[in-house]
């Protein structure tokens, strides 16, 4: 289920503002990915550019391949909507749909998409879904009470059972943990830790022991001033970048003397 | 902790009876000075609005002295916000409570089973009912709102959904000015446009119809515009990731999530046409009998109504004038109600969270 990505010479633009320049990386399936950088080198948005979620901005456009087991995403008659059922996304803030209840929004990717599915395929699909997100157990008994009545944490969660729902092979989480407590956290690292199982994994953080804690390879990304693209400057595995990092920038902020 | 608590501060405090009282000495007070008035011969009516003004300014004025003298200067002052606040809230009220008290008194004459049971056909003089003209007006906001809703919903969707550049600022002006059309220029347009067709002379329902939809459409499109610019966009993103097109996201998530303003504007956009004479009158014409069919024929309308009832008096003028009176109460109440029927729809239909 998991897939290949493979990253080449990737320019990301806002308009005229080049975001992000010359990337160039390859992320093994079924690994965890951390990227970290300071604020505003281009994290988000070079991972929006993963499941061409960052054309949805008006203005916004990207130069470069990136291959999902060879295929080529901004191929010509790639369909982006096809792009993003195999590729899911967690977002910052947690954001379930306030009109539907917790099942319904687990079943959003199935339903919106016009699925039909029975009664029983529906009811299998909402529990393992909430299973693998870790939070069956508090919410089986209020399946149909509105998802924007859970607390944040919750919701997160919520809104990774939605993303996993929709079986895709690559989970895209862009700070899935900033807007939580330390025990959410935490519940959310060993979910990590298991969907690695079954899926590519690709997180955005800015909390470095998480990145040591949960990821098996790590990009750091830089920009040399505001105004100026923002670019990787180191690349591999975990506790190599966390202890022989081979750029000083790295080392300068991982080891917090940065800027 | 200590330090803050022991500075000698008074708690010295106007109690809510007192205030009662103060508010109870100012309508005494200013009711007393405008009967005086009307007992000394230097006017002939009771003023009630001017008594409920001077009774507010005595209230605000006497609550702030007394409040300065016992409480001190910052309560003085919240009091006096607080005064002001209310009474600028009644003074608005006032000619709302003025006006349903005068329709509702008035009214009551003939808002009788008669007046919904029976049109204007062969009456002269006392009886008859505007039955024909309630029809007429529900047909007709009907097939305007049928008319408008789906254009003004579309329209507000591409502005905010899709349209980017010089056409959909092209749209965005055009609503503008739409929504300044008097509406009478909006019943010639309708005039205009079926004289073409049928001839000159032409009147139907259909054309106050379509005249009323060229009032209800920027209405229509401005509101929703709003509500829908205020769906964030986190969810539209949410629902685009999951690989849902964008059609559907607009459809299942943008939609959805904003009906409950969505329906309060329609309703807003209703409750402005359905009271329209004018245009109503160039192209629906008048009619005292019933007509069912808006394809065919003169069609009475509630507003016109009030209006051939007000201006051809016959010769039982306080026939006529009753019936204007009760075709303007039976249209309130017909706005009341479709307001209520709105409130509970989009209660219904909103997005139940903990907000
Ligand atoms: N919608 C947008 N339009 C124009 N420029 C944008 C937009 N979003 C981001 N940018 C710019 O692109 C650059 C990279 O932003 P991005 O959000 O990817 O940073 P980030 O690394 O995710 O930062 P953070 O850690 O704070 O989330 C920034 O200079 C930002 O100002
Ligand atoms: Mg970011």
């Amino acid at each position: 289920m998991s897939k290949r990505i493979e990253v080449r010479d990737l320019n990301v633009f806002y308009g005229s503002f080049q975001a992000v320049a010359d990337v160039s990386l390859t992320i093994e399936p079924k690994t965890v990915t951390a990227f970290i950088g300071p604020s505003g080198c281009g994290k988000s948005t070079f991972l929006r550019t993963l499941n061409r979620m960052h054309e949805v901005i008006p203005g916004a456009r990207v130069e470069g391949e990136v291959l999902i087991d060879g295929e080529n995403l901004y191929a010509p008659n790639t369909d982006p909507v096809e792009v993003r059922r195999q590729v899911g996304m967690v977002f910052q803030r947690p954001n379930p749909f306030p009109t539907m209840s917790i099942r319904d929004n687990v079943l959003a990717g199935v339903k919106l998409n016009n699925k039909k599915l029975s009664k029983s395929e529906s009811d299998e699909l909402v529990k393992r879904s909430l299973q693998g997100a870790n939070l069956w157990k508090e919410v089986k008994d209020r399946l149909d009470k509105p998802g924007s009545g859970l607390s944040g944490g919750q919701q997160q969660r919520l809104c990774i059972a939605r993303a996993i729902a929709v079986a895709p092979d690559v989970l895209l989480m862009d700070e899935p943990c900033s807007a939580l407590d330390p025990i959410s956290t935490l519940a959310i690292e060993d979910l990590i830790d298991e969907l690695k199982n079954d899926y590519t994994i690709v997180i955005v953080t800015h909390n470095m022991q998480q990145a040591s804690r949960v990821s098996d390879k790590t990009a750091f990304f830089n920009i040399d001033g505001t105004g100026l693209p923002g670019r990787l400057i180191e690349y591999g595995d975990t506790t190599t970048i966390f202890e022989r990092p081979t750029v000083q920038a790295t080392e300068d902020y991982i080891s917090g003397r940065f800027g | 902790m200590t330090t803050l608590l022991s500075t000698p501060t008074p708690a010295r405090k106007l109690s809510r009876g007192t205030m009662w009282s103060v508010l109870a000495l100012s309508v005494l007070l200013s009711f007393g000075f405008f009967s005086l008035l009307v007992l000394g011969g230097a006017s002939t009516d009771f003023n009630i609005v001017g008594a409920v003004l001077l009774a507010a300014i005595i209230y605000v004025a006497l609550s702030f002295v007394m409040s300065r003298i016992v409480e001190g200067r910052r309560k003085a002052t919240d009091r006096l916000a607080t005064g002001l606040v209310t009474s600028a809230f009644v003074v608005a009220l006032l000619p709302l409570i003025s006006l349903v008290y005068t329709a509702v008194s008035n009214g009551l004459n003939r808002f009788d089973g008669d007046f919904f049971n029976s049109s204007m056909r062969n009456v002269v003089g006392q009886g008859g009912g505007g039955l024909h003209a309630i029809i007429g007006t529900l047909e007709i906001t009907a097939a305007a709102t049928l008319i408008s809703v789906p254009i003004g919903i579309m329209t507000a969707v591409y502005l905010v959904e899709y349209g980017t550049g010089r056409l959909s600022r092209a749209i965005t002006v055009l609503v503008d000015v739409m929504t300044g059309i008097p509406s009478i220029v909006a019943g010639l347009f309708a005039f205009a446009l079926f004289a073409l067709f049928f001839g000159p002379g032409i009147r139907f329902g259909i054309g106050g119809a379509v005249a009323l939809s060229v009032l209800m459409i920027p209405v229509v499109v401005r509101s929703t515009e709003e509500m829908l610019k205020i769906v964030p966009n986190e969810l539209r993103e949410a629902s685009l990731a999951l690989g849902v097109p964008k059609w559907a996201t607009v459809v299942k998530v943008v939609l959805p999530t904003a009906i409950g303003g969505i329906i309060t504007g329609v309703m807003i956009a209703i409750s402005r046409i359905i009271g329209e004479t004018a245009p109503l009158l160039i192209i629906c014409g008048m009619s005292t009998s019933m007509n069912y069919n808006l394809f065919s024929d003169r069609m009475a309308t509630l507003p016109v109504f009030v209006y051939t009832q007000y201006s051809n008096q016959g010769t039982d003028t306080q026939a006529y004038l009753d019936r204007a009176w009760t075709g303007a109460l039976v249209l309130i109440l017909i706005v009341m109600v479709l307001n209520i029927l709105a409130r509970i729809l989009s209660k219904v239909l909103a997005p139940k969270g903990t907000r």
